[in-house]
């Protein structure tokens, strides 16, 4: 993966850099010590790694404002970081850039139930949102399966998803106003705590911008009261087509499941391997979740089943109890790590219409065996965003770029018949170059032309999001001289 | 007028522009700019519909109500329950799927299911040289690049103009009931509804009347869950309480704030913390207010030319101004969030030309 050229007139300002930085913040939350900033060397793409010059861990967002008003003075490139646990390298630094943490940032600064929204700060990890509200019987919605350590700055700037979001939606459904610092350290309040934002919806810009636009430092997010149960059924079927027929047959029914999940045989037979879930061999396996009473839910569960039936299911199992609830679930919750205890993977993220699911699927395989590499495929069937987990050899010269060009492959196949290249994910480094084949030049012209009014000299972030050769011309303009 | 029926003649139409342009779609929302009026209402047709895949993909000028029928056919809906504008203003015209869009309009179910915006997955616009750009897709989760489709809609046609839009929708639930409370005054009706929200018994709008001193749940789904919820809301919240079976008017009519079309008077709509509703209806000089979103959208009706946000004074939210003159439209931004606005309009529309002076 080709990043830019670092950029020598910065790396010479290192310890005038880091001197200021130290003037404004406290001396442990300036790093710059070699062997301290490899700790920020990569993210969950852990193929790819870079050091960068300096890490920063403000602790407000006057402190956050200071960091970037000098790096914008000082032609100082600015990598974000949430957790960084991003999939797409979003976090991934460069070699003169300074990473800005926001993890010394994790507090509830209100929560407001008779509004239904909390306000934190954004290095508060997704599940301790919920863990904040949850003995009161309220929940956030979105659910990364990173949730345990993923933050709301990072959910907001790859506008995470989850399994619930068919019927919750993603974190721009759930986001309604931000706390952010401009790249010359101003700070800005957009929406808030009531709905739709007044003048152009900026909110939704912002979400998904993977952190190009400005550092979030705080958000205001819609909370829900818990539902009173949820149970999932667990249906197999011998033909991926037929599972996928299946799933178009439930949504036209009219029950809003808030999950329908896929997995094929190649991670059925590696769950149950690993995670002895219990999981019929066939060829496709969904799970399917309601909500509701328990009334509610019988009733909702009897109608899936009914549609299933019609399909020729091998199996159909629907959970009685919360220990059912779990076991369904223990497989499908294990599948990456199952995967992974295989081999190598790397994790695609395309979305798909969901009528084109058998198609893809089986191009899939055939791909497969033209690159003599394996796939399994777990994903959300119900709003069309697959994942393809390809298994490689990292330790094999040429094996992880055989999976690249496979990855590619596939990406390519989603925007074929009508999806994208990433639902969840986000671009960040790993899907950067395929941007083309998604969008004409005019397309891409007018989304940087966003980033030229928040960021004009493409200080944040800068190698994310567009191919590098679209971004060239904006990514070299001349660092102040002395 | 100008009317293209293509994209090209669209795009083609803006690029030799050399005055300000008028932007509409069927007319209907009361928008009133100078320049030459260009109507999107020749680029109409439903291009794509996948009912298994509840999604649309329609040219920008396709009227609503073709939409809603071809929905309709597959038990099917626009979710977000976009409002019709022409009661209260009196506007004649055919709404549009584009116009719904770029204004971001949505009704009471706004409040569970989200906003117009929220169920746009992709849009293609001409911006104002003239470009066609496209932005997202017809998939229901896509994270490629910046969401361009959240800035067109609410842009109000001026940053580009639409030319097709794909958007999400929903089956029509089974049933639908409306839990109607009576004789609460607005803050233990905000109150009441506030508290609803707040329950595991998903409900799908949330509205108080002062006028009928009538406080509204609606709840669909299923007939055995809704006769559930709606008990579990009853008991919940106590007091003196109705339940009328077959709401599908009463909604409509509320949606498109009937009561209010007939008086001479300014029309406002103030998006808000929901708790503070009361307070700031009491605040705003107005002659009458009504209630949705639990509290969260305020309509007010005051006296022609009454300065209202001046009323209002400071706090979370806005207001805009759908019917009366002589004030803007749209609530003025802070000065970091106002340069942000003009620096996307100079970079989308540099000769600001696409319906000049009303958005900043």
């Amino acid at each position: 993966m080709e990043m830019p050229v670092p950029n020598p007139t910065v790396l010479a300002r290192k310890a005038r850099v880091v001197e200021r930085l130290i003037a404004v913040l406290p001396a442990d939350a300036v790093i710059h010590d070699e062997r301290e900033t490899r700790a920020y060397e990569c993210d969950a793409l852990t193929a790819y790694r870079c050091a960068p010059m300096v890490a920063v861990l403000p602790s407000s967002t006057e402190e956050v404002s200071a960091v970037l008003r000098i790096c914008h003075e000082e032609g100082v490139p600015v990598v974000p970081r949430g957790s960084g646990t991003s999939l797409a390298g979003g976090a991934l630094p460069t070699a003169d850039c300074v990473i800005l943490g926001v993890a010394r940032m994790n507090d509830v600064i209100e929560t407001d139930y008779e509004n239904r929204i909390i306000r934190v700060q954004t290095g508060r990890t997704n599940l301790s949102v919920t863990g904040a509200v949850e003995e009161d019987g309220f929940f956030y919605a979105p659910d990364p399966s990173s949730q345990l350590a993923c933050a709301i700055a990072g959910n907001i700037a790859m506008n995470s998803g989850g399994a619930h979001c068919l019927k919750y939606g993603v974190t721009t459904n759930n986001l309604m106003g931000v706390k952010m610092v401009m790249m010359d350290g101003e700070i800005v309040d957009i929406g808030g705590a009531y709905l739709d934002a007044g003048g152009l919806d900026l909110l939704g810009v912002i979400c998904g911008s993977e952190g190009q636009l400005g550092v979030v430092t705080e958000a205001t997010l819609r909370i829900l009261h818990k539902p009173e149960g949820a149970r999932p059924v667990l249906m197999g079927f011998d033909d991926n087509e037929v599972a996928g027929a299946c799933v178009s047959d439930i949504i036209k029914a009219g029950v809003l499941p808030v999950a329908i999940e896929f997995m094929d045989r190649p991670c059925i037979e590696a769950t149950e391997a690993f995670a002895h879930a219990g999981y019929p061999m066939c060829e496709a396996l969904l799970i399917v979740e309601v909500e509701g009473s328990d009334a509610e839910i019988d009733h909702q569960l009897g109608l899936i089943m009914d549609i299933a039936r019609r399909h020729n299911p091998v199996e159909l199992r629907q959970s009685k109890s919360a220990e059912e609830s779990a076991a369904i679930w223990l497989g499908r919750k294990s599948a990456f790590g199952a995967m992974g205890q295989i081999n190598d993977y790397m994790c695609l993220d395309g979305t798909i219409p969901v009528s084109s699911l058998p198609h893809v699927l089986r191009r899939i395989g055939e791909m497969s065996k033209e690159y003599g590499l394996k796939v399994g495929n777990v994903f959300h069937a119900g709003d069309g965003n697959m994942h393809p987990l390809i298994l490689f050899d990292a330790n094999k010269p040429g094996d992880l770029e055989l999976c690249e060009a496979f990855g590619a492959d596939i990406l390519k196949l989603c925007v074929e018949v009508g999806g994208c290249l990433t639902g969840e994910h986000g671009v960040g480094i790993e899907k950067r170059d395929l941007m083309h084949v998604q969008y004409a030049p005019a397309d891409l012209e007018a989304q940087m032309a966003v980033k030229d009014v928040f960021d004009p000299q493409w200080l944040l972030n800068p190698a994310k999001v567009f191919p590098l050769d679209a971004s060239d011309g904006r990514r070299q303009m001349p660092v102040a001289a002395e | 007028m100008h009317t293209p029926s293509t994209e090209a003649e669209l795009a083609e139409i803006i690029r030799d522009a050399d005055a300000p342009l008028a932007i509409r779609g069927g007319g209907t929302r009361g928008v009133d700019v100078v320049g030459a009026p260009l109507s999107t209402s020749g680029l109409s047709g439903i291009t794509l519909y996948e009912p298994g895949a509840m999604t649309v993909v329609a040219q920008a000028g396709t009227p609503v109500a073709d939409i809603e029928a071809a929905l309709a056919a597959e038990n099917q809906r626009l979710a977000f329950e976009p409002m019709d504008h022409r009661t209260l203003l009196g506007s004649k015209g055919e709404p549009t799927i584009g116009g719904v869009m770029a204004a971001n309009v949505s009704g009471p179910r706004r409040i569970s299911v989200g906003a117009a915006r929220d169920f746009l997955l992709g849009v293609r616009y001409v911006d104002g040289i003239g470009s066609v750009v496209k932005n997202g897709g017809r998939v229901m989760k896509n994270v490629t690049g910046y969401d361009l489709v959240k800035l067109m809609s609410g842009a109000h046609g001026t940053l580009g103009v639409l030319s097709e839009v794909s958007f999400k929708v929903l089956p029509c639930p089974e049933t639908q009931a409306t839990l109607v409370l009576h004789g609460l005054d607005d803050a233990a009706a905000v109150a009441a509804l506030a508290k609803a929200l707040g329950s595991p018994f998903e409900v799908s709008a949330a509205a108080h009347d002062p006028a009928q001193g009538q406080t509204l749940l609606r709840v669909e789904g299923f007939e055995d869950s809704v006769r559930y919820r709606i008990d579990a809301l009853q008991k919940l919240l106590g007091g003196e309480s109705t339940v009328e079976q077959d709401s599908a008017a009463r909604w409509a009519a509320w949606r498109d704030v009937d009561g209010f079309a007939d008086a001479d008077e300014d029309i406002w709509r103030v998006s808000c913390k929901p708790s503070d509703a009361p307070a700031l209806a009491a605040k705003s000089g107005a002659t009458a207010a009504r209630y949705d979103w639990a509290g969260g959208l305020i309509w007010l009706r005051a006296p022609a030319g009454h300065a209202v946000r001046a009323a209002l004074g400071d706090y979370d939210g806005h207001a805009t101004l759908i019917r009366g003159q002589g004030q803007p439209r749209f609530e003025p931004e802070a000065p970091g969030v106002a340069r942000i606005t003009a620096g996307l309009r100079t970079r989308f529309d540099p000769r600001c030309i696409l319906n000049k002076g009303l958005m900043g």
